[in-house]
């Protein structure tokens, strides 16, 4: 599918938002949130540059997979890591389990629902933890009320995550041309809402 | 001739000034002289920020995109031979007979001097680099070692890091380690740029008698080369940037674009395919651009 000039424009100020965030809002982070966000905003920045390279042809890519499960991954494991210091270990645990059982199951061939149904646990317990945990801090008034965007974000990226993903398994949950159609502008606005989310909130 | 043949054939000066803009464009090679142009503004702001001098600046500027046009110029002048056996090349004006050898000759003369000159006139040393760069391009890469050997590549690579070297000279009046590592960064980053490109369209250079890395070493080879250059280009970038005291947040942003350099350049040694080397092709212009624009800024 041919990717559209507004589709290119989408994906440049996604690049632009996802490097402002990396220059400007994460600075005054502790270390490893300052790492994690670097690592997720860092491969949306040059995704994004590649999309517009290459075009939609580059999710061809069978590293795809791989690659869509490390926004989400260490997105949460930062939000997590400043949010919820009693389960920091446990959950830095799972993002270097979940991650290498991703990798594992997609680099080698494996029989059965195996690698789908590590997918669909490791993207669900991140999304849903980007999701969740932005909401209720922000319910709760321990942080600032558009803290709640990074949820909204997070909702957009395990949509955006979980259909391309599937697509990649070989099990789609929306045809491959919506996906496309759809993709830059969930990217956009996911990346407007964390950067939105993580500066005012 | 008829009266209605002559009207028809008839251009006004303007008419014919565009046609001929729209000749010699192409001879410039837009992309590649716009962002070396960068290069050399980057190397100049990277010791003069803010720029306060705005005639220096657009001096800069002029001299850099004429010395520069006049280099690119005179290569396809004395290429034009290698141009018509190429496909990818063979309809350039020179090549297609749309305009004649001496008018590029002389328009690449002219260019050349005129960059040079200005270059000389703003600033000795910095005219110097100016023209140490177009020489290193013109008469040692192209005219003496590019049909010779495969490693010419490094001499185009040093002309190519002439231009941030003498912007930074211009701007601090003077040589310093960061000068030198900026433009390490460009010779280093240059092969990432011309072997990508040169697996691409291997059959044109072949046909052309062009020998490359791939022609002469292999594509495991380039692949390798590629992929170590990448490196050194990289940390040269990044010590550069460290050198001028980038902020930390910039800083940052040069690291996520220098690992996507190295993963797709590790990605054409692992995985080799026409997609991740043209993306890699593709990836390079797009990394140094933006490093430029993170030293300006």
């Amino acid at each position: 599918m041919k990717m559209s000039i507004l589709d290119r424009i989408l994906l440049l100020v996604t690049g632009l938002l996802a490097a402002y965030q990396i220059a400007f809002v994460i600075d005054d982070f502790s270390a490893l949130p300052l790492v994690a966000y670097t690592i997720a905003f860092g491969v949306l920045l040059v995704s994004g540059l590649l999309m517009i390279l290459l075009g939609f042809e580059v999710l061809d890519s069978p590293v795809v997979v791989i690659v869509t499960t490390i926004i989400p991954l260490t997105l949460s494991l930062g939000i997590v890591w400043q949010h919820l210091a009693t389960f920091r270990i446990p959950y830095l645990v799972f993002v270097i389990i979940g991650f290498l059982a991703i990798a594992i199951t997609r680099l080698f061939p494996m029989p059965g629902r195996l690698p789908t149904l590590v997918l669909a646990v490791v993207h669900g317990i991140a999304g849903i933890t980007i999701f969740l945990l932005p909401t209720f801090l922000s319910i709760q008034g321990v942080t600032k009320p558009l803290f709640s965007l990074v949820g909204v974000g997070g909702a957009l990226i395990g949509i955006g995550g979980l259909a391309l993903s599937f697509l990649k398994a070989g099990k789609p949950i929306l045809s491959k041309e919506l996906i496309l159609k759809i993709l830059p502008v969930i990217l956009f606005l996911m990346t407007l809402c964390f950067v939105v989310g993580f500066e005012y909130g | 001739m008829s009266i209605q043949s002559s009207i028809t054939n008839y251009k006004s000066p303007l008419a014919n000034l565009k046609s001929k803009i729209a000749l010699y464009l192409p001879l410039i090679k837009g992309l590649q002289t716009g962002l070396l142009v960068a290069t050399g503004m980057a190397g100049y702001m990277s010791a003069r920020c803010p720029i306060t001098n705005m005639g220096t600046l657009a001096g800069l500027f002029v001299s850099l995109f004429l010395s520069i046009s006049g280099s690119t110029v005179l290569n396809m002048w004395y290429d034009r031979d290698i141009d018509a056996k190429m496909g990818r090349t063979k309809k350039r004006p020179l090549s297609s007979g749309a305009v004649s050898d001496g008018e590029v000759l002389r328009l690449g003369l002219t260019l050349s001097l005129l960059g040079v000159g200005l270059a000389v006139a703003m600033d000795a040393l910095y005219g110097l680099i100016i023209f140490a760069g177009l020489f290193f391009d013109v008469v040692v890469y192209t005219i003496w070692l590019k049909r010779k050997t495969c490693w010419s590549i490094v001499w185009g690579g040093i002309s190519g890091g002439m231009p941030i070297l003498a912007g930074r000279v211009l701007g601090l009046g003077g040589f310093d380690w960061i000068g030198v590592i900026l433009s390490l960064g460009i010779l280093f980053w240059i092969p990432t740029h011309i072997l990508t490109f040169s697996m691409k369209y291997y059959n044109d250079y072949k046909a052309a008698g062009v020998p490359t890395f791939p022609s002469t070493y292999g594509f495991g080879f380039t692949r390798a080369v590629i992929a170590i250059s990448s490196v050194i280009a990289a940390l040269a970038m990044g010590m550069a940037g460290w050198g001028i005291g980038m902020t930390v947040g910039y800083l940052r942003i040069l690291i996520v674009l220098s690992a996507g350099l190295l993963t797709l350049a590790v990605a054409t040694l692992l995985h080799p395919s026409e997609q991740v080397n043209f993306g890699l092709f593709k990836y390079a212009s797009v990394y140094m651009l933006s490093s430029m624009i993170l030293i300006m800024v």
